[in-house]
């Protein structure tokens, strides 16, 4: 077994125990990445340089006798919407070309205070705008499971990297389902925190009020070590919550004693595919068989969910994308006067779904359409807000289909908008309601594609799903299978 | 309600894009489309519901207005497409 296929903290006992080093593990991933990526194409950006700078001083720390944290000289992956000082970010697109973040997130800041090895930036929907990674300026990135079929998106190319080992760790985001769809297409763990669980300062914004940022793992207890190392409140984040960030690791229990799981029966109708239905529901039943009891209940506005969230979303983009004029940072079209310059900048620089976005929500935004679209899927929001908190005054979770199918064939949807929306139809709910969902893997299809099964909690709920999601893990082995390529 | 051509004309130029005439064709059809779907919020009665922009409760975060350290100019013009002497360069603005 290489080392690149390790987890984090197999990799991180291994280092304590100075079995290996940093830089050996480093080593590995680059190896890995230069034999595969040109047929996954999941990086934009590769910062080999800085990586292997980085593995030394860890080395020497390790050399030296000093403690280490468990993300200390273990490469992990970030995606290219999050800024990184120094480090080219292009969230995907054209307009972002050459913007070198003069900065760095407050993410990237903590992980670089914890000592973890920075592999490259990898490739996305443009803006995170997608549920394929078919829509960036730099290519479509490929699923490790099968290269004729998509990554899911919009953080594909963080999910297909963790899967086919070309990092250990990754860091996604999710607006409405971009690290859960990508995670189990790609069969591999990703979780959306609570809103404000995480800082957002300098997470390029797509939708600030439904974005968060997330880890992609290989395990559970990655996903633990990941989440404790970025959660919490910063200064610079004002939805950021100052509320105090338990351990999560202690969350790594097998227990289901007097769990109730939630079956919403809105989330396994139409359009599901059945392979997932079944995956999902032996799930579901091997959790019962652990200890949890199950029961079917309701989300009554289920079906409003895509309607509003894409109301919500481009209205929301459509101003934060405003920013890109040309003048300060990034790309700039030919100029004769400054109102030409904003629109060739704009015309050339965005690619075919980010502007489609964009005159979709400046339309539910613009006088005389406002309170019929902009408005009124904000107060659907409330209810399915609502539908949530009454769910949950009984249940401890909700589960559910992460996506209603394995990946699909590249090419299949993209000329299609509304039906690549319609994909997003289990993961978008959680993003317009604020709480935690975590997506992990449950079985394979009969072509031995990745299929993904949802565990939601309420807000602030990460320790129970992920108690939850380690039970499961630890009764199966769909999480140690890995991609043949 | 149908989107026409002349109502994509007017949120190009709001949303400061420009397309040609297959583009707009296209935008016309695709964005008709996916209105036509989101249409369905209105079929719920949400006469006495409040709207949530945000859905964590939040409240005004203030702090202290002291001068802190700020970003170093040459860095943060390091990325501007064009500039002179300090500042950001665009076209003529005033006649």
């Amino acid at each position: 077994m290489e080392l690149c296929e390790y987890t984090c903290w197999q990799l991180h006992d291994m280092l304590k125990r100075k079995e290996v080093s940093s830089r050996e593990i480093t080593e590995s991933v680059i190896k890995r990445i230069e034999e595969v990526d040109e047929r996954t194409n999941c990086y934009i950006t590769k910062t080999f340089d800085v990586a292997l700078q980085k593995s030394h001083q860890v080395d020497d720390k390790i050399r030296r006798g000093e403690e280490i944290h468990p993300l200390s000289g273990i490469p992990i992956a970030i995606k290219d919407n999050i800024c990184t000082e120094g480090v080219r970010t292009t969230c995907g697109s054209r307009i972002l070309l050459n913007f070198i973040p003069p900065y760095d997130a407050t993410v990237v800041k903590r992980l670089k205070e914890k000592g973890a090895v920075f592999i490259g930036k990898t490739n996305m929907d443009e803006f995170a705008m997608g549920s394929s990674t078919e829509t960036s300026y730099f290519g479509i990135t490929r699923n490790p499971w099968n290269l004729e079929t998509v990554p899911g998106g919009s953080s594909g190319g963080s999910a297909a990297a963790v899967a086919a080992d070309q990092t250990i760790l990754a860091l996604g985001s999710d607006t409405g389902g971009s690290i859960r769809q990508p995670a189990s297409m790609c069969g591999v763990i990703g979780l959306k925190p609570t809103y404000g669980r995480i800082s957002r300062f300098g997470l390029i914004a797509y939708a600030s009020s439904l974005d968060q940022i997330g880890p992609i793992t290989k395990d559970v207890r990655d996903c633990t070590l990941l989440l404790n190392a970025i959660s919490g409140y910063d200064e610079q984040d004002s939805t950021s919550v100052n509320r105090e960030v338990p351990d999560y690791t202690k969350s790594l229990v097998e227990d289901l004693k007097g769990i109730k799981i939630g079956i919403p029966t809105e989330y396994f109708g139409k359009g599901l595919d059945k392979e997932v239905e079944e995956g999902v529901l032996d799930g579901v039943k091997l959790l019962c068989s652990l200890g949890a009891e199950a029961e079917e209940t309701h989300l009554p506005h289920t079906d409003y969910a895509i309607a509003s969230y894409y109301l919500i979303a481009t209205s929301e983009a459509s101003s934060n994308l405003a920013r890109y004029d040309g003048v300060g940072y990034g790309y700039r079209g030919a100029e004769e006067d400054l109102i030409d310059m904003y629109k060739h900048t704009r015309s050339s620089g965005f690619g075919a779904e980010v502007k489609r976005r964009i005159m979709l929500g400046t339309y539910s935004l613009s006088s005389g359409y406002y309170d019929a679209y902009y408005l009124k899927a904000l107060k659907v929001r409330t209810l399915i807000k609502q539908d949530f908190e009454e769910a949950f005054k009984k249940f401890d979770c909700l589960i559910t289909p992460t996506s209603p199918t394995p990946a699909f064939y590249i090419g299949e949807k993209i000329d299609d908008p509304l039906t690549m929306y319609l994909q997003d139809i289990y993961t978008i709910s959680t993003n317009l309601a604020g709480i935690p969902g975590i997506s992990i893997p449950c079985g394979f299809s009969h072509d031995g594609l990745p299929i993904g099964l949802q565990i939601l909690g309420p807000i602030f709920g990460e320790e129970k799903l992920l108690q939850i999601a380690y039970t499961f893990e630890q009764n199966t082995d769909y999480h140690q299978q890995k991609p043949k390529i | 309600m149908g989107i026409t051509k002349e109502e994509v004309e007017y949120i190009a130029r709001l949303a400061r894009l420009e397309f040609d005439e297959t583009e707009k064709e296209a935008f016309t059809h695709q964005l008709d489309k996916i209105l036509e779907y989101v249409d369905k919020i209105n079929e719920l009665d949400t006469s006495h519901v409040q709207p949530s922009s945000h859905v964590i409760p939040l409240e005004n975060v203030l702090r202290e207005d002291n001068v802190k350290e700020s970003l170093p100019r040459d860095l943060v013009l390091a990325n501007a497409p064009k500039k002179e002497r300090g500042y950001f360069k665009v076209p003529k603005v005033i006649e």
